[in-house]
């Protein structure tokens, strides 16, 4: 609702857009207590949107006129149609993302806002996700919004041009969206598992536009898909990670599993390798069975990540797909050049290393 | 740090196109650097062939190949941010170019601008 009121207002309204919308909810609130649920609850709530966001023009309207008289010209102001069909909906959303994700923005601004705005989590939903307190989202939000407004993006004319310029952002931030939900190690339950379903609900209308329906957009989703297969699997009923190995693999979601496979090969058609491909198809060699040379595949894979973009993470993953087929002892070789020291997954490994089963597997 | 490019070279020019394993080894290797997030640029492959490799001389001369004067020949480079040249050596002695009797020349960049 806010990106469709954006469209209309411009960037510079956000604040107001995202005002109106909460009173819309809330005098949806109100009123369904006393009167009961709509028959089309959707319909109902932008309907009091529109009309507030009327009233809001009409108001600013005045003032815009009155002044423009003294200065003793004329301005005709016209009322705007507000439109909500779901192409709509899609349409705003998808321009929204692509606002949000200005390149200027720091990382957990754009993180930030696209919670707000695009998932409509509260403050205080965000700051439990992120762990951080709700006066540093208020901060960063505001910080985000200043930028957005003082940048001269306009949300309505979204070009060709700056959809393929704005699109490697637009797909870090999910994956960071994404990321955050699955590998937060210091929060769990129902909010980790909703930051994952939100990037994937985005990325998805990305692939529903044929401008952002790109080989990286299929790639991202494919990994989001077959990461999300093994969410049920990865904590126990106390809430507690479950390691790779030890997961009952019954609990993947073979369903996710293969829309992962559908959009990878989607991803391939065209050549394209980035780094999402990439892991993509680390993930997806992780859903098969211990098959032969299975390891040495996900070490080439690693191999070229680490090429494209280095990363304590695939650095440290790397070494751990080389232990599995080199052998450990190799393995810890490499791991005490990566000076990582620092990294809690380091200690992790290199206790793995020098505990388990030694032997490589090629 | 500073950049070291290091400069690969063969003796036999039938060692030039690799197996599978030996390009495997040399990927493990590369992306090792890579985990210390020390390379700089993976560099480029460069053809030893007829038709790929001239020498420009003096006087308008112009010879087929590099190999009229040198008996070894370069066939591709790395950069790589260490801070020491020692650290550098280390580096490139893991490279598996030494199983089939190449060498690797060492050599400190210094930027031009």
């Amino acid at each position: 609702m806010v990106a469709i009121l954006c469209r209309h207002f411009g960037l510079k309204h956000i604040e107001t857009a995202e005002d109106i919308v909460s009173e819309a909810f809330l005098k949806a609130s109100e009123t369904w207590v006393t009167n009961g649920v709509p028959a089309n609850p959707r319909a109902w709530l932008y309907a009091v949107a529109k009309n507030k966001a009327k009233d809001y023009i009409k108001r600013s309207a005045l003032f815009e006129t009155q002044i423009v008289k003294e200065l003793g010209s004329k301005k005709a102001i016209t009322e705007p149609d507000f439109e909500c069909s779901p192409e709509t909906i899609a349409d705003s959303q998808l321009t929204m993302i692509f606002a949000v994700c200005h390149p200027g923005n720091p990382v957990e601004s754009q993180i930030c806002l696209a919670l707000k705005v695009l998932c409509g989590f509260s403050l205080e939903e965000i700051a439990n996700a992120f762990l951080i307190r709700p006066e540093t989202v208020k901060k960063r939000l505001h910080r985000a919004r200043t930028h957005l407004r003082n940048s001269d993006f306009q949300i309505g004319l979204l070009s060709e041009a700056d959809i393929r310029s704005r699109q490697n952002t637009v797909l870090k931030t999910l994956y960071l969206l994404f990321n955050e939900g699955y590998f937060s190690r210091t929060h769990k339950g129902p909010i980790r598992n909703e930051l994952c379903s939100e990037a994937v609900r985005l990325t998805l209308m990305l692939t529903e536009n044929p401008l952002t329906n790109t080989p990286q957009t299929n790639a991202l989703l494919a990994l989001m898909c077959y990461q999300s297969s093994r969410l049920d699997a990865r904590t126990n009923p106390e809430g507690e990670v479950i390691l790779f190995d030890e997961q009952d693999r019954s609990l993947w979601d073979k369903s996710l599993i293969e829309k992962g496979n559908y959009y990878l090969v989607a991803a391939c058609d065209g050549g394209e390798r980035s780094k999402y491909h990439l892991e993509a198809g680390i993930a997806y060699w992780h859903t098969t069975p211990t098959a032969e040379n299975k390891w040495q595949h996900i070490l080439q894979l690693y191999n070229q990540l680490v090429l494209i973009e280095y990363s304590p993470m695939a650095a440290l993953n790397r070494t751990f797909a080389f232990a599995k087929v080199y052998g450990h002892r190799q393995a810890i070789r490499e791991l005490e050049k990566l000076n990582l020291e620092e990294n809690d997954y380091y200690h992790k490994i290199l206790d793995y290393l020098n505990n388990a089963d030694a032997s490589p597997r090629h | 740090m500073k950049e070291f490019t290091l400069i690969f070279r063969l003796k036999d020019i039938a060692d030039f196109k690799p197996t599978p394993e030996q390009m495997q080894d040399r990927l493990n290797w590369l992306a090792g650097i890579a985990a210390q997030n020390k390379l700089v640029d993976q560099g480029n492959t460069l053809l030893p062939h007829n038709g790929s490799a001239r020498t420009v001389r003096p006087d308008n001369i112009v010879t087929d190949g590099p190999y009229t004067e040198i008996k070894e020949f370069i066939v591709g480079y790395v950069i790589i941010r260490t801070e020491t040249i020692e650290e550098a050596v280390e580096i490139a002695k893991g490279n598996p170019i030494f199983k089939i009797g190449g060498n690797i020349e060492i050599r400190e960049v210094l930027k031009r601008n």
